[in-house]
């Protein structure tokens, strides 16, 4: 009689990988809920980018049919430094794992590191879409409430500020801070460390623009405004002079989960073949 | 049996121990064992020199609509100046010294509000603020050439103004049929005094302008410029948008009078939609024009010469890993629990946050020094390859160009690691301070800095997102100047800045110094 057991080799099946997937979502939906850090983030985003954009409604002027604002870009100014916010919500899921050293227990208790990572992006999509959402809606409130004062009114060409265009703008606007979000969680995880990781995420974010509106070779800034996610996001916004960007803005959108897309495979690729 | 006290041993606090000198010395030695920071600074300087390269690609800034054409040219005066120089001059030519003497009985102006059916500017009276009329004493009738004169103008009084740039009040006050004005110029070789009087029997010395190198033979007399005006109705150049017609009486010269010639200074190569006029009846002479004269800076600069500030556009490119590392400076000791071995070694806390201050903003002094040093030193022949700059740099704005950015870097690692010591996380303090320099330089650019009015006068683009948040520091790299008599937008991307070059310094430190204070309030009251 043999004193030594035989572990049964493990057999991965759909249904147990599932079983990995539900109870991985849920380990760290637990994480996330039981720190106050990530709400009281997501309520700044909030704050931010509905106050900013009060404030530059407030601030923005038409005067005359030919004034060339579009009132989306107006409203959603706040998402300018509302996305930093979201960005360091981004980095924090994933860096506080590092910076804490949660880390290990973590991928002990759950060794398929991929699942975890698609857990940990799943849980982190879901609040920051919410609180998206919120913060586009007060930042449309708000330009709604205060633009037409300010002669963004139908005699100056903008009809309407409710319009389909307007809509897609304001969808466009919760998909892009969702994304940056998800950017921010794949850069950290390949950085690994989140004071570094959200400095090369805001850089990539704001240095496209500024890049492209200090240099004076056309051609190359109009590239920057397409290939930066920033100024290709800016272009999911745009409600007015749609033929005159660089991008249209679906297309925007879409570089955009392009850098998001590369961000956590790269995170992907770190996280699986680095030791944590 | 005896028993014996043992004292336990403490090791004594020396001096040098206690000096700010020796923590700062050990903040130093933190910093430059950490390899992956130095690495980051060394990437500011990197990112700051490199940026120059692409910065410097103006080769295609003179592509119109209709492809590739020659780069316009700005008529440049004394000392290469690019000026403004069209205007009507009526003159005969004097030798020698001598003094002209005029009373002005009237200043008029029209300015234009849109166009007839048959395309001709359609003008409407208005006269603006600096549209001038007044005596002259001009080198010769070519654009750019030395001049003094005394001036009538819309609404800054009497004026005396020489080679394009200098300008000093006389009687202040507007002027009227019943209040006239009277203006003396007297020529002693090259010095050219200016006196005004309401009354023409009382003068008063208005200046002295020294024209180095006037020639003997110049010309004198009377001139009328409408002022350069920005309006979306002027159907040629900003410069021929409004008119001024100045009325004469009492001429006297003391030359030889030789009659009135007028003449269209530039008038040829600026295409002058409606030449200037010049009308003598019995003792009165009426002249009007278009144009103006005077430094040829802002939107009124027509060339194809760069800001040098220009070279220094990847400032935001090295202010990223500079601010990351300047807020790990504190924020790793929080993580790694070093700041309980930093306090207990340096109890006095507000010292140990000075000594990191001094060690994190001299590394960020001398990383800026020696970035913006190598930038100007590569990117000025790159920008001369279009032609010269839009306006002479001296050796004193390059050294404040350069020592500012110094101190830009310095007070932003400073600021960097003040909210670092408030907020004790990297990611967020990180965050906090990218933001309040960074984004308010996006927001310049949009619709919240509001757009410049028209003919507001000096004050440069971007509005209050630079003059209230750290990034105002931008305008100590400025390398263009503004002038007041020169009402013309200001515009950012030309590299003009809403404050004055140290102002905008000060904004930032005012910011470092408010994060410092709290940081250390925070540091000494709570537990580490």
């Amino acid at each position: 009689m043999s004193l030594t057991a035989r572990v049964a080799p493990p057999r991965y099946l759909l249904g147990q990988a599932l079983h990995a997937a539900a109870a991985a979502l849920k380990a760290e939906w637990t994480k996330f809920r039981t720190v106050a850090g990530p709400s009281w983030l997501l309520a700044g985003a909030v704050t931010l980018t509905v106050a900013v954009g009060a404030a530059a409604a407030s601030a923005a002027r038409c005067q005359s049919a030919k004034c060339g604002i579009d009132p989306a870009m107006v409203s959603f100014t706040g998402i300018d430094p509302g996305q930093a916010v979201v960005a360091v919500a981004g980095v924090l899921a994933m860096g506080n794992e590092y910076s804490t050293g949660m880390i290990k227990l973590s991928l002990t208790a759950m060794p398929r590191r991929l699942t975890w990572l698609f857990a940990k992006a799943a849980v982190l999509t879901a609040p920051v879409l919410a609180a998206s959402a919120l913060a586009v809606a007060g930042a449309a409130l708000a330009g709604r409430l205060i633009l037409p004062g300010h002669g963004f009114t139908p005699a100056h060409g903008y009809p309407s500020l409710t319009s389909a265009t307007d809509f897609r703008a304001a969808a466009g606007a919760v998909l892009y801070l969702t994304l940056i979000a998800l950017l921010s969680l794949g850069l950290a995880a390949a950085v690994r460390d989140s004071a570094a990781a959200i400095g090369l995420v805001l850089g990539v974010l704001y240095l496209f623009p500024i890049a492209a509106a200090v240099i004076s070779n056309p051609p190359l800034a109009r590239h920057l405004d397409q290939i930066g996610p920033m100024p290709a996001g800016q272009d999911a916004l745009a409600t007015t002079g749609l033929n005159s960007l660089p991008l249209t803005p679906w297309q925007g959108l879409g570089v955009v989960a392009l850098w998001t897309a590369g961000a956590l495979l790269l995170g992907a690729l770190v996280l699986r073949s680095r030791d944590a | 049996m005896t028993t014996k006290t043992v004292t336990p041993h403490r090791s004594p606090v020396t001096p040098e121990r206690e000096s700010l000198w020796y923590l700062v010395h050990a903040e130093w030695t933190k910093f430059r064992t950490v390899r992956g920071w130095v690495i980051a600074v060394l990437l500011t300087i990197v990112a700051i020199t490199a940026f120059v390269f692409v910065s410097s690609d103006v080769s295609s800034s003179c592509v119109s609509s209709s492809g590739p054409s020659a780069c316009p040219v700005q008529p440049t005066g004394p000392g290469g100046l690019p000026v403004l120089d069209a205007f009507y001059f009526a003159h005969q030519p004097v030798a020698g010294n001598g003094t002209i003497t005029v009373q002005v009985t009237s200043l008029t102006g029209q300015v234009e509000v849109g166009q007839a059916r048959n395309g001709a500017p359609q003008m409407s009276p208005g006269l603006q603020p600096w549209s001038k009329a007044g005596i002259i004493i001009k080198e010769n009738t070519s654009q750019g050439s030395a001049y003094a004169a005394m001036m009538v103008t819309g609404s800054n009084g009497v004026r005396m103004q020489w080679d394009y740039v200098n300008d000093t009040p006389g009687l202040a006050g507007r002027m009227s049929a019943s209040a006239p004005r009277w203006l003396r110029l007297v020529r002693n070789g090259g010095t050219i005094t200016g006196y005004d009087s309401a009354d023409g029997t009382h003068w008063a010395l208005v200046g002295t302008a020294t024209l180095p190198g006037l020639t003997s033979t110049v010309q004198a007399g009377l001139f009328a410029a409408g002022s350069y005006y920005e309006s979306r109705f002027c159907t040629f150049d900003s410069n021929f948008c409004t008119r001024a017609t100045g009325v004469f009486r009492h001429i006297g010269l003391s030359w030889p009078a030789t009659g009135w010639t007028g003449t269209n200074v530039g008038g040829p190569n600026f295409g002058v939609p409606a030449p200037g006029t010049l009308r003598q009846s019995a003792g009165e002479v009426t002249v009007a024009s278009f144009g103006d004269i005077g430094p040829a800076v802002g939107e009124a600069y027509g060339g194809s010469g760069q800001s040098l500030q220009r070279a220094l556009a990847g400032t935001y490119f090295g202010l990223i890993p500079l601010i990351v590392v300047a807020a790990m400076f504190i924020t790793a000791e929080y993580r790694r629990r070093l700041i309980r071995v930093s306090l207990t070694a340096a109890p006095r806390r507000g010292r140990l946050l000075a000594a990191k201050a001094v060690a994190i903003g001299a590394v960020g002094f001398v990383a800026g020094l020696v970035a913006a040093t190598l930038a100007l030193a590569i990117g000025t022949p790159l920008l001369l390859r279009a032609g010269p700059l839009a306006w002479p740099v001296s050796l004193l704005t390059e050294a404040r160009m350069v020592v500012g950015t110094g101190a830009l870097l310095a007070v932003a690692a400073v600021l960097a690691l003040a909210i670092g010591t408030i907020v004790r996380r990297s990611a967020l303090a990180v965050a906090v301070v990218i933001v309040v320099i960074v984004v308010p330089y996006l927001l310049a650019f949009g619709p919240l800095s509001g757009s410049q009015p028209q003919g507001s006068g000096p004050g440069g683009g971007g509005g209050w997102p630079l003059q209230i948040t750290p990034a105002a520091a931008l305008s100590v790299q400025q390398a263009v100047p503004q002038f007041h008599q020169l009402l013309a937008v200001y515009p950012l991307s030309n590299g003009y800045y809403p404050l004055a070059p140290w102002a905008g310094l000060a904004v930032e430190c005012a910011w470092a110094a408010a994060a410092l204070a709290l940081a250390f309030f925070l540091l000494r009251r709570r537990d580490a």
